[in-house]
């Protein structure tokens, strides 16, 4: 409350403060003119310091990481540690495709994610539109069950889910990866709030037209949410790429495994061997990563998206 | 989360619903309306894969959940009703206990992942601030990283033989230790963890919320005198507040849930772990290792619980100290 009657002040200019407020007010808006570049050099260099040490800590374990994966053995458990290579090898990558199926793993991962996020992108942003701009009876209480999904972990229904998954026959199938993870409440309810912020006037013009309720969603209104559709994307591609807990438990036979399990199969098979981990461990998150400097602007945007709206 | 979406939601919903009378066919001056029965068929096409979806995966799953957490699998698969055993058999486990005392400490720490987001945030909007997106990209790489992975990095520096941590704290003349393995630190290292991985995704949040204070606010206090301190705490904190109980429901929420970084970072010989096993990770044993599966349901059911009352904590708190405008 008080910021807004300090802002109607400073835009009036009128004295409402003590005397010695309003004297100061003025002053400072004489000297506003000289004081930014002065402050500029002197202050930024401080928040550059600062920033660029949490940068290296956000870094350096990527780092250690690269270097790691192209050192041998001997050189990873030297102590004081060999910081650069020396020599750089290539084994450790041809020792993670040698003990595991990694290719057939990065299959499944691009599978599993490319199924899962179209999926979810159809069906959520449909489901998403409806919910904002049909009107049908019992929609409320529809969406509120819509919402009690977001509510409750996932450990609450995994159990169930995995016996589902059973019963069907799909253990260690693509199917039981992508399926259940087509379905989704939050991305149905960050399509809705995306599609509520939009002005109703576009459809009534395509209604007029005499189009239905397909053809204005999909001619008028799809194009129009190209944000919404693109922050739900980046969330999902992210979710399904990492996640580990599901695929851990419906799959057991290595063809079959995304490359996060892949990962955890890597620890029981080479222990401490860092180097070779360090190789799975990189050509695991690469893909993502050079996703992510491609389209950087897309994910941290898509993240603040989801992340606001959700 | 969904009080939180309730409450977000309240308006727009309300707001829908005075749009309805206008549907009604018939109306003169204005083209016909769908009858709402028409209009009924096609929200059933639109929405009916994504309910039924939602139906058989995830909310008859949680009715399942229910009734299994009150019966006990027998030897040869099937399983007999036991009343509320496997809850009271739970408050008895000492695994509990020690479970909700870790799943307490990884998420008190998981909060400090907080403060240390708003204030570089805060640096990062910095007026005229050169280099801003490159800095921002460089905090994000962790959130587009796959946490198997962060683990198994996390686990090479936490080494207690020739981990790099050690070597760098040796330069300062600090005896390391083995962190992951160390009963005493293990869940503070894996916490740590957490909030370095979680870090770009609350930055990125705090800043579109910083963004969104005006600078006329800002100009006015610098009219009034206010430092840069004084403005940081008076102006950019209150404004903030939504936000900031945002990222910590949110984070409430995640931490309790922790997983991946646990079940990576650590492996289940781990003499630390008793120290370290968290409320999920003890469900995880408990359905899918000793194949206990109307235990593991109470353990969730318990988790639930958990997660509903804290937030709701956190929604009566924050009449305290959140200011909407």
């Amino acid at each position: 409350m008080s910021d807004v009657s300090l802002d109607t002040r400073a835009m009036t200019g009128a004295p409402t403060g003590p005397g010695d407020g309003a004297r100061r007010g003025s002053a400072g808006r004489g000297a506003s003119a000289r004081r930014p570049g002065r402050r500029i050099g002197r202050g930024h260099w401080l928040v550059h310091l600062l920033l660029a040490t949490g940068a290296i800590v956000m870094v350096f374990p990527f780092i250690w990481q690269t270097l790691t994966a192209f050192k041998t053995f001997q050189d990873s458990v030297q102590v004081p540690p060999v910081v650069i290579p020396d020599p750089w090898v290539f084994t450790n990558f041809a020792e993670v495709f040698d003990s595991m199926p990694f290719g057939q793993m990065f299959l499944n991962s691009v599978l599993l994610t490319v199924g899962r996020t179209v999926g979810q992108v159809v069906l959520c942003t449909m489901a998403g539109y409806a919910f904002a701009r049909i009107p049908f009876p019992g929609r409320n209480v529809v969406f509120v069950l819509f919402l009690s999904v977001l509510m409750v972990p996932s450990q609450l229904y995994l159990l169930p889910q995995y016996e589902i998954i059973q019963a069907l026959g799909w253990l260690n199938t693509l199917q039981a990866l992508i399926v259940p993870g087509i379905f989704s409440a939050f991305g149905t309810f960050l399509m809705r709030q995306f599609f509520m912020s939009m002005p109703a006037e576009l459809e009534e013009a395509a209604r007029i037209d005499g189009a239905n309720p397909w053809q204005t969603f999909w001619r008028i209104m799809v194009p129009l949410a190209k944000p919404g559709i693109v922050a739900l994307t980046v969330f999902t591609v992210l979710w399904s790429w990492n996640d580990l807990l599901w695929p851990l438990v419906v799959t057991t036979d290595p063809e079959k495994m995304p490359l996060s399990v892949g990962l955890s199969q890597l620890v029981g098979l080479h222990g401490t061997d860092y180097p070779v981990l360090m190789a799975g461990a990189l050509l695991a998150t690469l893909p993502m990563l050079v996703t992510f400097m491609i389209l950087q602007r897309q994910f941290i945007q898509g993240i603040a998206f989801s992340g606001t709206k959700g | 989360m969904t009080d939180l979406i309730a409450q977000r939601t309240a308006a727009p919903i309300s707001e829908l619903d005075r749009g309805r009378p206008q549907a009604a066919p018939g109306r003169p001056g204005r083209p016909r309306r769908r009858s709402p029965g028409q209009s009924a068929w096609w929200a059933l096409l639109f929405i009916g894969p994504t309910a039924l979806g939602l139906l058989a995966f995830y909310l008859w799953p949680t009715v399942r959940t229910l009734i299994m957490s009150f019966t006990k699998s027998g030897p040869f698969g099937g399983s007999e009703f036991v009343g509320l055993e496997n809850y009271t058999r739970l408050l008895q486990d000492p695994e509990l206990l020690g479970a909700l005392r870790n799943s307490a400490v990884y998420t008190v720490i998981a909060l400090v992942g907080i403060p240390i987001a708003v204030a570089i945030a805060a640096l990062l909007n910095t007026a005229g601030l050169r280099g801003r997106s490159v800095y921002r990209t460089l905090y994000f790489i962790p959130v587009v990283t796959m946490p198997a992975a962060i683990a198994l990095v996390w686990r090479m520096i936490y080494n207690g033989d020739y981990g790099v941590l050690n070597e760098m704290l040796a330069v300062f003349g600090i005896d390391g230790r083995s962190w992951l393995t160390d009963p005493s630190t293990a869940l503070v290292a894996i916490a740590v963890v957490g909030i370095w991985a979680g870090l770009g995704t609350n930055i990125v949040i705090f800043l579109a919320g910083l963004q969104g204070i005006p600078d006329t606010i800002m100009e006015a206090a610098d009219l009034d005198g206010a430092g840069p301190i004084r403005k940081f705490f008076s102006i950019t904190i209150p404004l903030l507040s939504p936000s900031i109980f945002f990222v910590s429901v949110i984070s409430v929420i995640g931490a309790l849930q922790v997983f991946d970084l646990v079940y990576m970072m650590l492996g289940a010989n781990n003499p630390a772990m008793p120290n370290t096993r968290t409320i999920v990770y003890l469900f995880y044993e408990a359905g899918f290792i000793d194949n206990e599966r109307g235990y593991a349901a109470a353990i969730a059911f318990l988790l639930l619980l958990i997660i509903l009352a804290l937030t709701v904590i956190q929604f009566r708190l924050q009449k305290k100290w959140v200011h909407y405008e």
